[in-house]
């Protein structure tokens, strides 16, 4: 059981591993973490993770299951208000949070 | 002996425990946009930065549930305006690249030419019904690999076949010309050796494609122009779309854009009265600012309309004291989405948020 790993991960870019690096800072069992991409012709990023004494793979694990629980909570909440204000204003096409037409 | 203006460390009033000062309150929850560039961008992130002043900087997973909001701005066929609150740059990002590059749709790949006498050269015709958007839900259909057989599950067939007659005016080939073919391609791909017999075209469709799509396919906006004929000129073509990702070719981008902005905040750092309150309500062309009577026939500027800040920074030029400070929230972000597919905007939300979970879950899984 290693407290310091680097985590090499294929086929991944700053989508995922930016998030996940942003989770695991959240994560109080974490003393260093960070990505970095080798080079951008080649599609794999190198993940570091630096703990204060648990497995670096249980705590990256556990920071990617807190990154899937974060985003499905935020569809979740979307597709929520969307249905709840269509059955409550019964249009047919949703109009929303006091009609409110901000121009930016 | 202390020097005039010097206050020793020592002797330094005791900072409050359990709450941050305003400054670093600002530092940490706020982009400050000075009037050449913004400062603090990257944010303070790890969990023990404040931890000497007996404050935890972690968002675990139940504080994160009960401070995260969505509230939808517009919402229209083809585009959405949301605001998130409560969620990261990072997560924020991911899901604006996964919507540009990783959300699939269906798109012309390959053309196959029968008769070009256009003065459009083959392959900018065909790099152009690739970039036709097309009427197909991504979703009920596969992904076909190099060495799939087109089916009626992973390859629409369109068919495109228009001449323009000798003595008549040129001819604009539209992009609602493009036939759909439900049951697959008519091209042969061998002449047949012996007569009746079954002939093999590029497709190998084992029904109508009406089972697999509901509705009718077609093409998303009919007035594109495709290409331009001359009298006498003739195009023939069969052209199949698959679907794809926008990271493979910009065509399989389901977006016309998406993007994010934080929302913006302006604070007064000093009143604004008089003459100067008329000339910075003026100044702002979003109207951002407006004025408010105080009573006494004094005026004063007050932010009436933060959101519509645009950054221009009309007012902090030319003066020497800068009367407000325009700062960005740095976990509102306000989120449009404009879709550019058959696919209305809040449904490429979900399918985006869908991606970023299944790449976690890849990930898990390769960790056990």
């Amino acid at each position: 059981m290693k407290a310091c790993q680097l985590f090499s991960v294929i086929d991944e870019d700053h989508t995922l591993a930016n998030s996940v690096r942003f989770v695991l800072n959240q994560d109080p069992r974490v003393s260093f973490c960070g990505y970095s991409i080798p080079h951008p012709s080649d599609n794999n990023v190198n993940i570091r993770v630096q703990t204060t004494g648990d497995s670096a793979k249980d705590v990256l694990k556990d920071a990617l299951h807190d990154l899937v629980q974060c985003a499905s909570m935020s569809d979740l909440h979307l597709t929520h208000l969307l249905l709840s204000s269509r059955q409550h204003n019964q249009l047919k096409r949703w109009k929303l949070m006091n009609n409110f037409l901000v121009s930016i | 002996m202390t020097k005039k203006g010097f206050t020793s460390a020592l002797d330094m009033p005791d900072v409050p425990m359990g709450k941050l000062p305003d400054h670093l309150e600002v530092q940490r929850t706020r982009v400050v946009c000075k009037a050449d560039a913004p400062i603090n961008t990257e944010g303070i992130q790890y969990s023990g930065s404040y931890a000497t002043m007996g404050i935890d900087n972690s968002t675990p997973l139940e504080r994160f549930r009960k401070n995260f909001k969505v509230e939808v701005i517009r919402l229209t066929e083809d585009e959405m305006e949301f605001d998130m609150i409560g969620i990261d740059a990072a997560i924020a990002n991911a899901f604006r690249r996964i919507l540009i590059s990783e959300v699939p749709t269906m798109a012309i790949e390959r053309v196959f030419m029968v008769d070009n006498t256009s003065p459009i050269v083959d392959e900018v015709l065909a790099h152009r019904l690739g970039l036709t958007p097309l009427d197909a839900d991504p979703r009920l259909f596969e992904y076909m690999s190099g060495h799939d057989v087109a089916n009626e599950r992973n390859t629409i067939v369109f068919k495109l076949h228009v001449s323009c007659k000798k003595g008549s005016p040129r001819l604009t080939v539209k992009s609602d010309q493009l036939e759909w073919l439900p049951d697959g391609s008519k091209l042969h791909e061998v002449a047949p050796s012996l007569p009746g017999e079954q002939q093999k075209t590029y497709t190998s469709f084992s029904g109508s494609q009406m089972e697999v799509s509901k509705k009718p396919l077609g093409v998303m906006h009919k007035d594109i122009t495709i290409a331009r004929l001359g009298p006498g000129q003739t195009i023939e073509l069969e052209a199949h779309a698959v679907k794809g990702i926008g990271k493979v070719h910009a065509k399989w981008s389901p977006v016309a854009t998406a993007w994010y902005r934080m929302l913006p905040e302006v604070v007064f750092l000093k009143e604004v009265k008089g003459e100067e309150a008329v000339q910075l309500v003026d100044k702002c062309k979003q109207g951002v600012f407006d004025i408010e009577d105080l009573g006494n026939g004094e005026r004063r500027a007050f932010v009436k309309n933060p959101r519509a800040c645009t950054l221009c920074r009309e007012c902090l030029r030319g003066v020497s004291e800068d009367p407000v400070e325009l700062r960005r929230v740095r976990d509102h972000f306000i989120f449009t989405i404009e879709s550019a597919a058959a696919v209305p905007p809040e449904v490429l939300f979900t399918e985006a948020v869908k991606i970023l979970e299944e790449k976690c879950e890849r990930v898990i899984s390769e960790l056990s």
